[in-house]
């Protein structure tokens, strides 16, 4: 919302500075975006008269001016087409400097005539981009008078952003209100005398049946007998400073009052109406075209403005052309309406248009405004364009909007935070219009029509409360409930950063990509349901809910090897969904890792990544959130993103955990990413949290006897699981065995095709006494034994 | 036998000096002790003597014997250290050849972020709730006051999912408030938490991404009003960019959600065109708050004649942008190795209130 200062003293009146103006609006709430003060620059500039205009004698383009400053006369050499004797232009004295190069303006002498200033084209300005000659100042521009102020330039132009809440400072006047209750100055009277009509409306409104919803109330009246020339500078001004283009004296009257007042109008050329106006809902299909020359196409829940023949006018959103005033017009019709909110704007949203009366209209207008402003517009086209006016004609009722609200002063303390008296408290309201009764510790409060927003006490709160100043309110600090801070985060609430810090320990880079990604892959996840395609996706390729982070971690892998940089561990720790509904995402702690594993060095060989490296990742979170890993069962059914030969679930039971392995060829070639490839995906809910039973531990046994270390090799089928082998032999005596694992396999001729040699080292901790030869035996003929029932291995010899 | 023996003695010690290793030692010692040696059969001629000059001569010879047995012992040692020198020399190496590789990695900026966040309300007796990333109409606007048509509802640039089969229109949660109604719902004041998580809105340039992270607050009990709000942001703001001056203002505002509502600027400058936070002259919008709206609180089943609050919500993307000096949004999700090891965090080192919040 833009105006000038000038404009805001047509409201209110006060000697504040622009420095305080702008201070309090950003007080009060409407928060100043810019304050432009267009004279800056401008001020050595003055209009200087012409007195005579001649042709250089020594170049055919320069012409030798005498200029009248008002204080002397200066011979200035120009070289504008236009300059000519008798003119009024722009002058700059030596010594200036142009707006538009900074350079400094320096008396001289032209091909032998002397040039001590300069006639200004609004290039050299820095006003626009016309090089097209100098400036032709109107013949009434004071002589010698700043430029600024001629141009009206000297008119700060203040800039506020207005909350949807503030509709009534869509106007300026209700600016000016919120300023004059800050004490900032006082409200000038507002003329709301009804102009008298000297003849019926030759056009009377109707609401249609069942229209009221829409629109309320209508009013209107005829002038006829006006002229329609241009309005007056003042208003041009104006409405130029805001941004707005003049048009002609009417329509320029409708832009004003929408800016001045908050009340859009409309004006219609009353001789190109066949009859009577009806507010009526839209015919399904009727089309319209607006004032901005597109035909839109209309729907029943829109209100349209319509004489019997046609829609003239979309309810408060534009007008028509066809019936649109014009310079020619002499018998003008004005609408002063009041359409509902959700109306217009789900009038404007349908059809995508968007103006300054629909802005107004869909965060509510005064109710009584219809025929407050008809009258303020006829009193200003009467001024302008002459005429005679005729009485009201006025369909619909004003909608019930009074109010009374109880309001208790101690709620400014006790909600706002700060004592302010009551009868201050009772100053404000009434400065900002509202009414107030009765007395002691609580009031009724009526607000006046310009204030929709305000609902209860809360609302009534604020307005003392801003209006007071939000900085006197006293900061008081929040405490913890007790001398030592509560956990704020729970076990389950821990995991995430957990999960996080062990990956980013292990050498993984936490990357954050997005909840969506192209649904065109999601096939390659396992899928979503519609329920996860998103209806106005940003871009195509972040149409649909992610059902697996995977395949975001691996595009910023291909991201980053697009650039060169070569072997990308990533994880992510975040949500994936596989529907809609708040139980249907989970929580992952994911990782991928592609290229190299052990990158070329001087000391060992380069080595790619595989499932295995994977896998420690998947262990190493699983660990870090107390998952029983000696426990895990490693089953080959990850799903199909996943080589089907080289990828496990780590499950407890029918518990998946967990996902690892490395990443399917398709999937890689649909994403154009060079591999290998692996990945793992831990389910952080899935894994049990360990129930809580004090902060003690369960004693710690040391057996004062050594541990004795036996090494087995055996020969088994390749397709035996080394897991089967192991869990077999640490089952062989689960009281002596303390730990068995793998530490070498072997396949090729010694052992024969289709068979593989395990290596098998079996840790021993006697618990009584230290182990003899014999139990040594003992316990190494149970291992293979129970080895051998379990793989059918035999022992390698 | 005395002459004999001292002459016995410079030979031997002569020998002994003059073996060049270990191996010419061990020949030194067999000559000089072994079974054959030249002390052994002095000590073997001992027998010999007249009993009166035996004693005497045996002492010199024991005395002897461990004089030589002294100075082999003495060349070992010497040689075995000159041995042991030799060897190390041969197995010198160029420790600045670069260690195996290993490295490692980084937490990004709004993990780092998140915890110094839960941190500091930690310490105001916050604690943390969660809620899911795709919500209905009803928790991200109805609940939270939003007009059917209320144009702050347009302006949130909502992400759209297809609607539940009762027509309940279903979003992306374009602000993590959401998860104020659940709790409301669930849990009986007084509550305090905050909401860290991520948010969508449809809007995308250098300072706005479809995909952000937000972090709410919410007190409610019976007693907290507009001073406890301020009191609360300010600590925070200053707590997290760890200064104590940092100038922090309040502008009336507009939200539906509460009422009355209020925007928090923090002090800064911009001169030469560089941000820096501090008193400055010039403001910085950060967050928005204000006190519960009574319909969100009669929509959540919490009765507002008895209960009252504030909440408030700010991006963690955007704090974390300003406080570690982060230009850009974007490449927040875009997971360049080089962005994320330069503006990431080391994982073993967690911002704590005891050990300092800022790396």
């Amino acid at each position: 919302m833009k105006f000038t200062l000038s404009w805001l003293k047509r409201h209110l009146a006060t000697e504040a500075s622009l420095k305080e103006i702008g201070e309090a609006l950003t007080s009060l709430g409407l928060e100043v975006d810019g304050i432009e003060d267009r004279a800056k620059g401008l001020e050595p500039f003055t209009v200087g008269y012409v007195i005579q205009a001649e042709q250089h004698p020594n170049a055919d383009r320069l012409r030798v001016c005498i200029v009248d400053t008002g204080k002397e006369q200066v011979q200035v050499v120009c070289g504008a087409p236009n300059a000519r004797t008798g003119m009024k232009g722009v002058f700059a004295a030596a010594g200036t400097v142009i707006p538009r190069t900074g350079a400094l303006l320096k008396a001289g002498n032209i091909r032998g005539q002397a040039s001590n200033g300069m006639l200004c084209s609004a290039y050299e300005m820095g006003l626009s981009d016309d090089h097209e000659g100098i400036i032709d100042l109107p013949a009434d521009a004071p002589v010698g008078m700043p430029f600024a102020k001629v141009m009206g330039l000297d008119d700060p132009v203040i800039e506020v952003a207005i909350t949807p809440n503030r509709a009534d400072c869509l106007g300026i006047r209700g600016i000016a209100r919120d300023l004059a209750a800050f004490g900032l100055g006082t409200m000038k009277p507002f003329d709301v005398t009804p102009v008298q009509g000297s003849f019926e409306s030759p056009i009377q409104w109707k609401i249609a049946p069942g229209t009221e919803k829409g629109c309320p109330q209508v009013a209107g009246r005829l002038i006829r007998g006006i002229r329609n020339g241009q309005s007056p500078r003042w208003m041009q001004d104006w409405l130029t400073a805001v941004g707005l283009r003049p048009i002609s004296a009417l329509v320029d009257v409708t832009n004003f009052t929408t800016h001045d007042y908050a009340r859009p109008l409309h004006v219609f050329d009353a001789d190109k109406l066949a009859c009577d106006l009806t507010m009526r809902w839209a015919k399904q299909g009727e089309s319209l075209e607006a004032l901005n020359g597109k035909t839109y196409t209309l729907e029943p829940s829109m209100v349209v403005i319509a004489d019997d023949k046609a829609a003239h006018g979309i309810g408060g959103v534009m007008g028509g052309e066809h019936s649109s005033v014009t310079e020619g017009t002499t018998s003008v019709f004005i609408e002063s309406a009041l359409f509902t909110p959700g109306m217009v704007a789900a009038t404007g949203r349908k059809l995508n248009l968007q103006s300054d009366a629909r802005y107004r209209f869909e965060r509510g207008l005064d109710p009584t405004s219809p025929i407050w402003g008809l009258e303020v517009a006829t009193r200003i086209i009467l001024d302008i364009c002459g005429g005679e006016a005729s009485e009201l004609t006025v369909a619909g009722s004003e909608p019930s909007w009074r109010r009374s609200l109880s309001y208790r002063f101690a709620r400014s303390r006790t909600l706002g935070g700060i004592e302010i008296a009551p009868k201050e408290q009772e100053a404000i309201l009434r400065r900002l219009g509202f009414e107030t009764k009765g007395g002691g510790e609580k009031i009724e409060v009526s607000p006046p029509g310009w204030r929709g927003d305000i609902e209860g006490e809360a609302d009534i709160v604020e307005e003392v409360v801003r209006v007071n100043g939000l900085d006197k309110v006293h900061a008081v600090s929040m405490l913890g409930s007790g001398a030592m801070a509560q956990p704020s985060v729970s076990p389950a609430q821990r995991r995430p950063i957990l999960a996080k810090r062990t990956l980013a320990a292990r050498g993984l880079m936490e990357a954050v990509t997005f909840s969506f990604m192209p649904s065109a892959l999601t096939e390659l996840f396992g899928g979503v349901p519609a329920e996860l395609k998103l209806v106005n996706p940003i871009a195509s390729d972040l149409d649909a809910m992610r059902p697996s982070i995977i395949p975001n971690l691996l595009m910023a892998a291909k991201r980053n090897l697009d650039r060169g940089l070569g072997d990308p561990a990533l994880f992510e720790v975040a949500p994936q969904y596989k529907d809609a509904s708040p139980t249907g995402q989970t929580l992952a702690a994911t990782a991928i890792r592609v290229g190299r594993a052990v990158p070329r060095n001087w000391q060992s060989p380069a080595r790619d990544v595989d499932a295995f490296d994977a896998k420690a990742d998947a262990l190493a979170v699983l660990e870090a959130l107390g998952a029983p890993i000696e426990n895990l069962q490693v089953s080959t059914d990850a799903p199909s993103w996943y080589h089907p030969g080289q990828s496990a679930s780590l499950r407890l039971g029918p518990n998946v955990m967990a996902w690892f392995g490395a990443v399917h060829p398709k999937v890689l070639a649909a994403l154009d990413l060079k591999g290998p490839a692996v990945a793992m995906e831990v389910f952080v809910e899935r894994v049990p949290l360990p129930r809580s039973k004090g902060t003690g531990r369960p004693k710690l046994e040391l057996s004062p006897f050594q541990p004795v270390e036996r090494d087995f090799a055996f020969v088994v089928d390749a397709a035996v699981a080394a897991e089967t082998l192991v869990r077999a032999a640490r089952g062989a005596d689960k009281a002596l065995i303390a730990d068995a694992r793998i530490f070498d396999r072997y396949v090729g001729d010694k052992v024969g095709p289709g068979k593989a040699s395990l290596a098998l080292s079996v840790t021993l901790q006697p618990k009584e006494a230290t182990l003899t030869d014999e139990a040594i035996e003992q316990v190494s003929a149970k291992i293979v034994a129970a080895v051998q029932k379990a793989t059918g291995a035999t022992l390698r010899t | 036998m005395l002459d004999q023996l001292e002459a016995t003695r410079g030979e031997l010690m002569k020998l002994v000096d003059s073996a060049a290793d270990l191996s010419a030692l061990e020949s030194v010692r067999v000559t000089a002790l072994g079974k054959k040696g030249r002390v052994t059969q002095l000590m073997q001629g001992l027998k010999d003597i007249a009993p009166d000059a035996r004693r005497e001569a045996g002492q010199a010879l024991n005395r002897l014997k461990d004089e030589v047995e002294a100075a082999l012992a003495k060349r070992k040692e010497s040689l075995g250290e000159a041995a042991l020198d030799a060897r190390l020399k041969t197995e010198t190496v160029d420790l600045t050849l670069p260690a195996r590789p290993g490295s490692l990695g980084r937490l990004h900026p709004i993990s780092q972020t998140i915890e110094e966040l839960v941190q500091i309300f930690g310490a105001m007796g916050f604690s943390v709730a969660e809620g899911p990333d795709i919500d209905d109409d009803f928790h991200n606007f109805g609940a939270l006051n939003f007009g059917e048509d209320h144009p702050a509802r347009q302006m949130h640039d909502t992400f759209y999912l297809p609607p539940k089969p009762d027509g309940m229109p279903m979003v992306l949660r374009t602000h993590t408030s959401t998860v104020q109604i659940r709790t409301m719902m669930k849990v009986k004041p007084p509550i305090r938490i905050i909401v860290p998580g991520r948010t969508f809105r449809s809007d995308s340039d250098a300072t706005h991404s479809p995909m952000f992270h937000q972090v709410e607050g919410l007190v409610i009990d019976e007693t907290t009003h507009m001073g406890h709000l301020k009191g609360c942001l300010i600590d925070f703001c200053r707590a997290f960019f760890q200064l104590d001056d940092l100038p922090v203002r309040f502008r009336p505002s507009y939200f539906p959600f509460t009422e009355p509502s209020v925007e928090v600027d923090i002090g800064c400058s911009r001169k030469g065109g560089e941000l820096k936070l501090g008193a400055g002259g010039d403001w910085l919008e950060i967050l928005g708050c204000g006190m519960v709206h009574p319909n969100v609180l009669r929509n959540c089943g919490v009765d507002p004649e008895r209960y009252q609050g504030f909440a408030f919500g700010m991006g963690i993307d955007r704090i974390a942008m300003l406080k570690y000096g982060i230009p850009d949004l974007r490449p927040f999700f875009d997971a360049d190795l080089r962005w994320l090891r330069h503006y990431g965090f080391v994982p073993l080192d967690p911002p704590s209130l005891a050990g300092g919040l800022s790396r």
